[in-house]
């Protein structure tokens, strides 16, 4: 093991975190030297913070540096842990308190038209994450965290997956590839996480390794709440393997596309009118429709061509799929009211759901319009569209109470 | 210097004596009736002037001229914001000239002003009379200052000078464009700001007046913003200001998102309660988050096909736009922010300057800030009975001046869209490190988490009932600010005073402590 370690961010830049060093020395107990944005306001419980924390790692004697940036304290927490342990080999886990807006479970068929991508190991954009209205969230530990700063963002992730409040939406993490990804699952199911997203997803092997890990940590930690998965496909095999990554485990909710690695493995260029990933695309929907789940486009990767999204979302749309990643706050309106019904799908809706009332007040089993059997397949997705019409604010919450009058 | 504290109208305690004057304690809003009659400079004569011709050969004589010596108030105005570059020479010059013990009287101070702690330090500066920040709020908060710092509004400070609180020896006016009559202006020439409103008290009050620019023309200067028949000398100087500095090249509107969602919710806001309707009236400020909020206002009026009668300035490109495309009937405004700010009010008649007198004087018989419907501001804390707070961080240094923002406060719907907290420190507290403004005077808080209505509001209580917006009681968000920062500590201060804020009468409405330095 290293004498030191460090963990963190730092610099003029820098909002919403800390830097932390740790040097272990062998007598002379723990020397603090801290610069804090917030010290005034903060500096005693700071300290005490890094004093309670040595001593839960068995850490008698240490130089530290704390540089804050005005971090809140799950965020420092995770930063002296993942310093920590780069100078003590333990499997100890100092954890911020798993707050109870955090405890919540999301339905299989929820909706997901939006899921913001947040950089696993910046967590000032986690701290308003939940506040954009998106479907959900991903805390991401794959590309958008650089190989050095792996170990600290499972840590910080962890942290925020307990303490941080993200106001309802669906929590989710994207994974590492392979072993490492396996690795991030210790860290993150047993923080209640709502869904996993498995990127690069090529076999129905590779999904089942995740999903019987995920089990494994459930039951030897106690916990009984379904982790959901959504593979992401990005390659040409994982194309050929749709449909069985769809089937591979019960827990798998949606098949989502990724369109920047799909055309990168077939030696092409993206564009924006993307013809070359039409086939591709149409797979995705096709397999999720035949082992009845979702299907979830890729990002759009201009923020500020708010224009090009929307022409980009109808088209996903129009093709089947029923939800996209976002990558900044400011596109998730454009996507909610983009995928939302349009009016003559919500005339039909509520004709349907209001027959379904109908048929249920007078006891009747069977749900006609005129004529015309209503099959429950179509009830569901009418409640479905009534709810999306709702939420667009495109019909009244209580259209039914004026509807036909 | 023991001075006699008293509780004023809020509880706060304030001083009675300040740098040997008697402070009255702030009495409650409208509470205090001045009854004395209005400070007279000396009367001039035009036997001083036979020619008409003021201009003198350098600052330095003109300093000389106007009689400069120990203890004077010297006044500047910071229509040149961070690119002024007059102030500082005023007191290199002094300096040299062993002076001592002069007050400045800003109306703002910027940190291009940060070498005036060396003055301070050789005894030529006493202290400072006006806002403080960076460096300077420090070097204040500290203690260091041999004076009393005294922080007034933009009204409080015209105020001031009319009731004879703040005699000016002698006010030296930064000019782009004047005329050897003095009369002045801030319209054209290198160093153009729009407008020179901030200095009129100075021209109309000091005892001597001195006009400096970079842009000397021939006799008319027209507009005459500042009027010739009150100035006694002027002086050509080489530069006078950093066109950079005076003026941003464009201001623009904030990209952060979460910034975006406290504009949008204002915006909302404003719609959901019938604010925004033919006729009206707003005032927004030139921050990121004001700018966007003008910007929604903007979408709303085209949607809704409304129109307002005006807009308060500070102004900028976007409410010219909304002036071009007819939104608009006229911009009052008080200092132009943007390059396309000054060139609308050069050449729109419609784009109007005003001063403090008209806008803000408390002392007068009424003025523009009750005339506005709706009022966007700041605030650095709020507590839980509205109060707030724009003059100290929560640590107890000075931060920022006041500005309008006082003044502001008698509009009709005065709110302030804040972060719920910034990096770890809450915004709404139990109580604020400084009250610059009473809370019966603030309307609604707008944060990301939730929107507070003043519960003396209940008519936009009663308008917002229905809507989806996430209306809250202001002690929930301060209960979920601290649930995510934690509690802060108190700051670490001394007794000894080292500022005290003036309300809009010339009452002291709080007093700002010493920082102890860790």
């Amino acid at each position: 093991m290293k004498q030191t370690g460090a963990a963190g961010n730092r610099g003029p830049d820098i909002r919403s975190d800390c830097y932390f060093e740790i040097e272990l020395t062998d007598s002379g107990g723990i020397q603090m030297d801290i610069r804090s944005k917030v010290d005034r306001l903060f500096g005693t419980e700071n300290r005490q913070l890094i004093r309670d924390m040595l001593d839960f790692f068995d850490i008698p004697n240490a130089k530290v540096i704390l540089e804050d940036s005005g971090a809140l304290p799950f965020v420092m927490m995770a930063r002296i842990e993942a310093a920590v342990k780069k100078v003590t080999d333990t499997n100890k886990e100092y954890l911020p308190e798993l707050i109870p807006e955090n405890r919540y479970s999301t339905q299989r068929d929820r909706y997901r038209r939006s899921r913001l991508y947040l950089p696993g190991n910046t967590p000032k954009l986690f701290i308003n994450a939940g506040l954009h209205q998106s479907d959900g969230i991903i805390l991401d530990l794959e590309d958008s965290v650089a190989p050095a700063k792996k170990d600290e963002a499972r840590i910080l992730v962890r942290n925020a997956l307990r303490r941080n409040d993200f106001y309802g939406t669906e929590r989710m993490v994207r994974i590492n590839q392979h072993s490492r990804g396996l690795k991030d699952l210790e860290f993150v199911v047993p923080q209640h996480v709502n869904l996993i997203l498995i990127p690069k997803c090529e076999s129905a092997d590779q999904l089942a390794a995740v999903d019987l890990k995920i089990q494994e940590i459930l039951t030897s930690h106690q916990l009984d709440y379904p982790v959901y998965l959504m593979p992401i496909i990005e390659s040409a095999k994982g194309i050929i393997n749709a449909y069985s990554i769809a089937c591979a485990s019960e827990n798998v909710v949606a098949l989502a596309i990724g369109l920047e690695d799909y055309t990168a493995d077939l030696g092409i260029q993206r564009t924006s009118e993307g013809k070359e990933t039409f086939f591709a695309r149409n797979v995705i929907v096709n397999a999720a429709r035949a082992a009845g789940i979702q299907a979830i486009d890729s990002v759009f990767s201009d923020v500020a061509d708010q224009e090009g999204l929307r022409t980009v979302v109808k088209e996903s749309k129009s093709l089947g799929f029923e939800g996209m990643g976002c990558i900044h706050p400011r596109q998730v309106p454009i996507i909610h009211e983009t995928f939302a019904p349009g009016e003559s799908e919500i005339e039909k809706a509520k004709k349907i759901v209001t027959a379904f009332y109908e048929a249920e007040e007078k006891g009747l089993g069977v749900v006609a319009l005129g004529s015309k059997m209503i099959d429950p397949p179509v009830v569901k997705r009418a409640q479905k569209t009534i709810f999306l019409a709702i939420d667009a604010g495109k019909l009244a919450k209580n259209w039914s109470k004026s509807y036909g009058n | 210097m023991a001075t006699k504290l008293v509780k004023n109208a809020l509880g706060r305690l304030v001083p009675t004596e300040i740098n040997g004057k008697k402070q009255i304690p702030f009495q409650g809003v409208g509470k205090y009736r001045p009854d004395y009659r209005k400070y007279n400079p000396p009367v001039a004569t035009c036997a001083d002037f036979p020619t008409g011709n003021k201009l003198i050969v350098d600052l330095k004589t003109a300093l000389e001229a106007a009689g400069l010596r120990n203890g004077m108030t010297i006044s500047t105005h910071h229509h040149f914001r961070n690119g002024d570059l007059l102030a500082v020479e005023i007191f290199r010059i002094a300096s040299e000239l062993c002076i001592k013990d002069l007050v400045w009287f800003p109306s703002a101070s910027f940190p291009c002003h940060d070498k005036i702690i060396d003055y301070m330090e050789n005894g030529t500066v006493h202290h400072i009379e006006g806002s403080m920040n960076g460096p300077l709020g420090r070097y204040c908060s500290e203690g260091k200052m041999k004076g009393v710092g005294v922080l007034r509004s933009h009204g409080g400070r015209y105020q001031a000078v009319q009731d004879g609180e703040v005699l000016i020896d002698i006010a030296v006016i930064a000019a782009p464009t004047a005329d050897p009559f003095g009369n002045a202006n801030g319209l054209t020439g290198p160093s153009a700001c729009g407008l020179l409103g901030f200095a009129l008290a100075d021209s109309q009050y000091a005892h001597k007046v001195i006009v400096v620019t970079d842009n000397l023309i021939d006799f008319p200067c027209i507009p005459w913003q500042i009027q010739g028949n009150y100035v006694d000398y002027v002086v050509k100087m080489d530069k006078i200001g950093e066109p950079e500095k005076i003026i941003s090249g464009t201001t623009q509107i904030t990209k952060s998102p979460d910034r975006l969602l406290i504009a949008e919710l204002t915006a909302q806001l404003c719609r959901e309660a019938g604010l925004i309707k033919n006729g009206f009236s707003f005032q927004a400020g030139a921050g990121g988050t004001s700018l966007a909020i003008a910007y929604y206002f903007e979408q709303i009026m085209h949607e809704k096909n409304i129109k307002a009668r005006f807009a308060r300035g500070g102004s900028n490109q976007y409410l010219v736009k909304m002036l071009e495309e007819g939104l608009v009937d006229y911009i009052l405004d008080g200092q132009t922010f943007d390059l396309e700010g000054v060139r609308s009010m050069r050449e729109n008649p419609r784009h109007v300057d005003t001063s403090p007198f008209t806008s803000y004087n408390y002392h007068g018989k009424g003025n523009f800030a009750p005339l506005v419907d709706i009022v966007i501001l700041g605030a650095t804390e709020v507590d839980i009975h509205f109060n707030a707070n724009v003059n100290t961080h929560s640590d107890g240094y000075l931060l920022h001046g006041i500005g309008g923002w006082q003044n502001c406060l008698f509009s009709k719907t005065v709110i302030l869209p804040i972060p719920l907290f910034r990096d770890r420190i809450p915004v709404i507290r139990d109580e604020v490190t400084t009250i610059t403004g009473p809370g019966e005077l603030i309307d609604v808080i707008v944060t990301e988490r939730g929107i507070a209505i003043n519960p003396n509001r209940q008519d936009l209580l009663d308008a917002l009932k229905k809507t989806r917006l996430p209306i809250k009681p202001i002690e929930q968000l301060k209960i979920e600010a601290e649930k995510i920062c934690g509690i802060p500590e108190k700051p670490n201060l001394g007794e000894e005073i080292v500022a005290i804020i003036k309300w809009v009468d010339g009452t002291v409405i709080d007093a700002v402590r010493r920082v102890i330095p860790l």
